[in-house]
């Protein structure tokens, strides 16, 4: 009888919904509860310093140009000592999709994703987040790395005693 | 004073507590819906407004009266804003032969809580919940809208439909009863009530109203998932409102109804009549949320099979159990 | 009084909706003045103590028969039913010369016969259906068999393969 199999299966359909009723809802309530994200959260983009202090970035563009949407923008420098660093260094979230990306690209570690998710501003130009408001004090993800002891303009160090760096090979001494 | 006016007064003062309550009953149903929805689905529900969102139902108010009012510049005018009072009427209107609680000895004359007590009212709820028919199918035909004229076209023979399977439900009460008086029907329930006598009925009665209401699973006139909105696609403001609070004073009314035909009305131990009767309500109004949150749509041609093929002729053979069973008590 | 002054103000409700009913090109339109001119009746026979013609009135004719016809309207496609012409003279002439000799009769049974008056009894349930099943019970059953043939007529035209 199918009549019967269909009254068992309403009663089954009412007697789960009944359960779920009972059952502690599993909503957030996003404003007073707030979750933590992960590390691994890709949400505000920073610039961080190297453990002497000093800025990471080096306007090598490569993260304005692994972005997607196009949404980093920056004017490269040269100091003195022939290191070059960002003059100004812009990043405008409101186009920004958090793809993280541009930190992938980032080969001195400075452009690096933070799990701040709540970047919500009244006036859109307020997005458009600058040098001064990227720049923090730390070092990021990575407390020890310092891209000047591994390569660059006037690293602090002769060839071959850098960090994780083998001996050059003796070109000479490989003849026969 | 003279007697006619303490009638008139008397009357006129049921009317109002009557309105009031059923208009707050309705909006607050609403509210109920969407947070025991909430509860099946794992969820709150709406509870930003006031504690526990309780002020809700004013702030959709307020919300619905400042929309803008769009009318389909294609469609019929008058007919178009004559719609929604024509679905919500009829509804608001059966509410005055249900009796909700025992007649009160007030200053030496007798009052009936009831508006007005019949000797039709069975009939008159029969022939308001057909008239209820034409605001569905006046408001999708003057939309000029395909949706809205399917939604309507669905809620034309659904409620036709359904309409045969609960009038031959009630006969059998009609004949345990011997009124069609509900005061009457009621009072014949004060030792067992007709659910006991009658599960059969009740069962096809409840059916049928979840279909008169256009509740899930008998939405069709309103399929979202197909027809946008059905009839009401192309109402905005309070001119949904309208249509939106007549379907949950529906299902107050039609609560109120399977009550006082089967449940045995305000009858009850302890509690106050009226308490009695607004829980036995308020529990088919939680049914219909309940079986909201549980049960798929049917599709249309097995809503008329189950309509046509299954309840109607259920209920004939209902009647003459019935009458057979009465005919062989004596 | 009261009752009077209701009973005008229904009879010219119902005159006007049906006579606006007729006129009317659009048949939606002509459905809900019929509707309207139902329910003046309905409240007629209410007036005259009848509350059950009252309530059937308004159960079949309006809730039943017109949402039928509605329904079968809106199936239909009307195209531009407000453009219609109107009949000419010719064919309203017969219609007219019968609705006069109804209206003259009618108009002159009410002048020279004197009815006796309606009670002021309510007719109750009870009383209408011993009238109904006692006294034209066998007429109940004619129209009953009618309803039936009908009703099977129906099925056989429905019926898979249609009614060839």
């Amino acid at each position: 009888m199918t009549i019967f199999t269909d009254i068992k299966a309403i009663l089954l359909g009412l007697w789960t919904t009944w359960k779920h009723m009972l059952r502690r809802p599993v909503t957030i309530q996003y404003p007073e509860e707030k979750r933590q994200p992960s590390p691994r959260y890709r949400a505000r983009i920073v610039l961080t310093r190297d453990p002497d202090g000093g800025e990471r970035c080096v306007a090598c563009y490569l993260c304005s140009a692994a972005c997607p949407v196009d949404c980093i923008s920056m004017q490269s420098g040269e100091r003195e000592n022939g290191r070059r660093f960002a003059v100004w260094f812009r990043i405008n979230f409101s186009r920004c999709i958090f793809c993280g990306l541009c930190a992938e690209a980032c080969p001195t570690l400075a452009i690096q994703m933070t799990p701040d998710y709540e970047i919500c501003k009244r006036d859109i130009m307020d997005l458009l987040y600058e040098k001064e408001d990227l720049l923090i004090d730390g070092c990021g993800k990575d407390e020890s790395y310092n891209f000047y002891q591994h390569a660059g303009i006037g690293v602090a160090q002769r060839r071959g005693e850098g960090a994780e760096e083998k001996a050059p090979v003796d070109v000479r001494g490989l003849v026969p | 004073m003279t007697p006619d006016l303490i009638l008139i007064a008397v009357t006129a003062a049921k009317i109002a507590i009557v309105l009031f309550a059923i208009l707050t009953l309705a909006a607050y149903l609403v509210f109920a819906e969407r947070r025991v929805l909430g509860w099946i689905q794992d969820r709150k529900g709406p509870n930003r407004v006031g504690p526990f969102g309780l002020l809700q139902p004013l702030a959709d108010l307020i919300k619905l009266l400042t929309k803008e009012d769009f009318r389909p510049p294609a469609g019929d005018k008058w007919l178009f804003y004559l719609a929604p009072a024509m679905a919500a009427i009829p509804a608001i209107m059966t509410f005055a032969i249900i009796p909700f609680g025992a007649p009160v000895t007030l200053f030496g004359t007798e009052i009936a809580m009831q508006v007005i007590d019949l000797n039709v009212g069975l009939l008159l709820f029969m022939a308001l919940s057909s008239i209820a028919v034409y605001g569905v199918a006046l408001g999708g035909w003057a939309s000029n809208s395909k949706y809205a004229l399917l939604g309507s076209i669905r809620g034309l023979a659904q409620l036709i439909s359904y309409e045969l399977s609960m009038g031959l439900s009630l006969v059998p009460i009609i004949m345990l009863a011997r009124s069609l008086k509900l005061s009457e029907i009621v009072n014949a329930q004060s030792g067992c009530w007709f659910i006991v006598y009658q599960p059969l009925a009740f069962l096809i009665f409840l059916i049928s109203i979840l279909a008169e209401c256009k509740r899930i699973p008998f939405d069709l006139p309103e399929a979202e998932g197909e027809l946008v909105a059905g009839f009401h696609t192309e109402y905005s403001g309070m001119r949904f409102g309208l249509f939106f609070v007549g379907e949950y004073i529906n299902i107050i009314v039609l609560g109120g109804l399977a009550t006082t035909f089967f449940l045995g009305g305000w009858h009850g131990p302890v509690l106050p009549p009226v308490v009695w009767f607004t829980m036995k309500t308020l529990s088919f109004a939680f049914f219909f949320i309940w079986l909201r949150g549980t049960a798929p749509r049917l599709r249309y041609d097995q809503l008329m099979q189950l309509g046509w093929k299954v309840l109607t002729p259920l209920a004939l053979v209902n009647i003459l159990v019935t009458a057979w069973w009465l005919v062989l008590k004596g | 009084m009261t009752m009077n002054i209701l009973f005008y103000i229904l009879a010219a409700v119902m005159i006007v909706a049906t006579l606006l009913a007729i006129t009317e090109k659009h048949p939606v339109h002509a459905i809900v003045y019929l509707v309207t001119s139902f329910f003046a009746m309905a409240g007629i026979f209410y007036l005259l103590c009848a509350p059950l013609v009252a309530m059937f009135e308004v159960i079949i004719y309006a809730g039943a028969v017109m949402v039928l016809f509605m329904f079968v309207i809106m199936m239909l496609d009307l195209g531009h039913p407000e453009e219609a012409q109107r009949p000419a003279f010719i064919t309203w002439l017969v219609p007219l010369i019968l609705t006069s000799l109804v209206l003259s009769s009618v108009v002159s049974a009410a002048v020279f016969r004197t009815f006796p008056g309606g009670s002021n009894v309510e007719i109750t349930a009870r009383a209408f259906a011993t009238v109904l099943f006692g006294r034209y019970g066998v007429a109940i059953e004619i129209i009953s068999m009618q309803l039936l043939f009908a009703v099977v007529g129906a099925l056989y035209l429905g019926r898979k393969g249609g009614g060839k």
